[in-house]
């Protein structure tokens, strides 16, 4: 019982990062109606910023952080400037395609950056552990559980009460009827490409806090965050959070009992744990646990 | 009916003319002229720079083949690279070595290479049904899942695929009793390992190129198109979703089975790495740069993505601040150059010309066809 709710706290935590990759895969298909490939590639370059900024330049961990999600923010808005406005209109394929290419160019140029040692950003809490009976969880695991939850919930604040997320609504449900209200729908496509980077870029860094830190291959990480967006529902934002904890908690859980229960599966399934999950939840619900059904008009 | 009328070979009288493989007199002498030329290029051409052509060639197959699901029927697939990877391992199984430390049958060519089809196909007909359910982006996820789960089921099927790190070989080539893989002479000529590989990609991908052409030009393919274009559409004029996108994988899987068993026979040892997200996502940038839904396009764009990294190549011999070995010395490394390539090239080429390389070459037909009269 205690792998069990240990196995639970752990995935918990990494379901933390996924959720937040996820709410920024969901915030650019709601407003443009574009899957974003080019997410694992910001989760990089946010992540190594923070690393530049912390580790290189020896600031304060969460200033560093700030400026970290300030800089990824900037990447997602120049991306989104550069290769996709010039395609608006094209199809949406088109669309996805393109930030493959963006995420391919942007990955080389971190893996540059990278080379071939880790980058591991110092978390201040060290490796300090709390624990409630047998069960323990890192400092640094409770400090990501609380950024992930502080930033979801002034995401919906922001949503709900703020004039410019009230136009980011609008503009998710009718872009043309938002643009004849006078909102800048171009602004919101940029800001919501900002958004997701910024939190590309706090997954990044947390990514980098983990005991194996930034390394070539950590991008894979931010992809497990589509079977979550595909779980949750693509274009629904709390289907997002709830995906990608159950993602964590999914993979966390096969990785502790599936060696035992399941030895025939081989070993590290549970790395492809997710994309099953998603198989499984896709032949039930094809449009995810809280996506809405689309309606055909002919 | 159907005789055409003398003197006006652009005329057409009846459906079949105009739907004929080669329909005007330009075309015909011109594929002539091109598969001719092809059969003298090994001839002509460097060892080294034939073995590009004919991956190139091989790649072109599983390229039209995407080209079928993606390009004709619509239906993003970013699973390729599975279906290409049961391909070369049910070849690698079927026809290799049965004395090496992997399973192998050493079979004869005329049962591995339709098996690796077949085997893939069946993989592409078990998909089907989902990709029945869903649309659009939510298929290219499911399908990228598929990659992911392929991956894992390579790395862990050791005694066939010899696991992560070591690889294994693949078949043999021996057609017809000839030896791919040796030098030596055939029927009169002296054939070079690479000249006699060269010759028989090419066959193969005239016989596939041709197949994928009859099928786009049949009721099938116009099924493909009208799903393409609006699936409620094509529906309600008498096309049948279901069975239409699981022929369209079915069929696609079949050419992406072919490619891997006769890649990876011409490769030689490869490991279940090959068959990541990369690969799929180097045959979605064969179809988009060669030219989505048209066979030569695949082609073009096929044999071009494989000679990327020839190309890098020459470009880091210009360049001083690309260095040749994948070391962090210099800006970037010839990987690093040729990974760019893809990235910026899909790009560029969805911006400014979403048709492609076969687009590239209309506009110059049209060019020359209006010409002295051409804006």
């Amino acid at each position: 019982m205690t792998d069990f709710f240990q196995a639970l706290v752990n995935g918990f935590g990494q379901g933390s990062i996924y959720a937040l990759l996820a709410l920024g895969y969901v915030m650019i298909y709601k407003a443009t109606r574009v899957i974003s490939f080019a997410q694992p590639a910001l989760m990089v370059v946010g992540g190594l910023f923070s690393y530049h900024f912390t580790s290189e330049l020896g600031l304060n961990f969460w200033v560093g952080m700030v400026l970290g999600i300030v800089c990824g923010a900037l990447v997602g808005m120049l991306v989104e400037r550069i290769a996709l406005r010039p395609m608006l209109g094209k199809p949406v394929f088109t669309l996805a395609i393109i930030t493959i290419g963006v995420d391919i160019v942007l990955r080389i140029v971190s893996n540059r950056y990278i080379g071939v040692q880790s980058r591991i950003i110092e978390y201040p809490g060290g490796n300090e552990r709390f624990s409630i009976g047998d069960v323990s969880i890192s400092h640094q695991r409770l400090g990501l559980i609380a950024v992930t939850a502080v930033t979801v919930a002034a995401l919906a604040l922001f949503f709900q009460y703020s004039r410019t997320g009230l136009a980011m609504r609008a503009t998710a449900l009718d872009q043309e009827t938002a643009l004849a209200q006078g909102i800048r729908v171009g602004a919101v496509f940029a800001l919501a490409w900002a958004i997701a980077g910024g939190l590309a870029a706090i997954a990044g860094t947390f990514v980098a806090t983990g005991n194996a830190g930034i390394e070539q291959t950590s991008w894979i990480i931010a992809l497990k965050a589509l079977p979550a967006i595909i779980i949750g529902g693509l274009d629904s934002v709390q289907g997002a959070v709830v995906g990608g904890l159950a993602v964590g908690i999914v993979e966390a859980l096969t990785a502790t009992f599936q060696p035992d229960v399941a030895p025939w599966l081989g070993a590290n399934f549970a790395l492809v744990a997710p994309y099953a999950l998603m198989f499984v939840v896709l032949l039930v619900r094809p449009y995810g646990l809280f996506g809405t059904r689309e309606v055909e008009r002919v | 009916m159907s005789s055409r009328l003398r003197g006006r070979p652009l005329v057409r009288t009846s459906y079949a003319q105009d739907m004929a493989l080669l329909n005007t007199p330009a075309k015909r002498r011109s594929t002539i002229a091109i598969v001719i030329a092809s059969f003298l290029v090994p001839f002509l051409v460097t060892d080294d720079l034939l073995l590009v052509l004919t991956l190139g060639m091989i790649s072109a197959v599983g390229a039209i083949g995407l080209n079928l699901v993606t390009g004709y029927a619509g239906q993003v697939s970013l699973g390729h690279a599975f279906f290409i990877g049961l391909g070369a391992y049910t070849g690698a199984v079927l026809g290799g070595d049965p004395d090496a430390a992997v399973t192998g049958y050493g079979l004869p060519i005329y049962v591995w290479l339709p098996a690796a089809g077949i085997v893939a196909a069946v993989a592409g007909l078990l998909v089907g049904p989902i990709a029945v359910r869903l649309r659009g982006l939510y298929l290219a996820i499911v399908t990228l899942g598929l990659v992911f789960l392929g991956d894992h089921i390579f790395r862990e099927a050791r005694d066939l695929t010899g696991g992560p790190g070591v690889g294994r070989r693949g078949p043999d080539l021996v057609v017809f009793g000839i030896d791919m893989g040796e030098s030596g002479v055939v029927l009169g000529l002296d054939l070079a390992r690479e000249q006699r590989q060269f010759l028989m990609a090419l066959v193969f991908l005239i016989v596939f190129a041709v197949l994928a052409r009859n099928i786009a030009r049949s009721g099938v393919g116009r099924a493909f198109s009208a799903i393409r274009d609006r699936d409620v559409a094509a529906a309600v004029i008498g096309v049948d979703l279901t069975r239409y996108k699981v022929m369209a994988f079915a069929m696609s899987s079949f050419f992406a089975g072919v490619t891997g068993a006769l890649y990876y026979a011409v490769v030689g040892v490869f490991e279940p790495s090959a068959f990541g997200l990369l690969l799929s996502v180097q045959y979605l940038a064969m179809i988009l740069i060669g030219g989505v839904a048209t066979i030569s396009g695949a082609i073009m764009g096929a044999i071009f993505i494989s000679s990327l990294g020839r190309i890098s190549g020459e470009i880091a011999h210009v360049l001083p601040f690309i260095s040749e070995s994948s070391g962090t010395d210099g800006l970037l490394s010839v990987f690093q150059l040729e990974a760019i390539l893809y990235g910026v090239l899909i790009i560029v080429f969805l911006i400014f010309e979403p048709r492609g390389l076969f687009g590239i070459w209309t506009r110059i037909r049209n060019y020359w066809k209006g010409w002295p009269f051409s804006y």
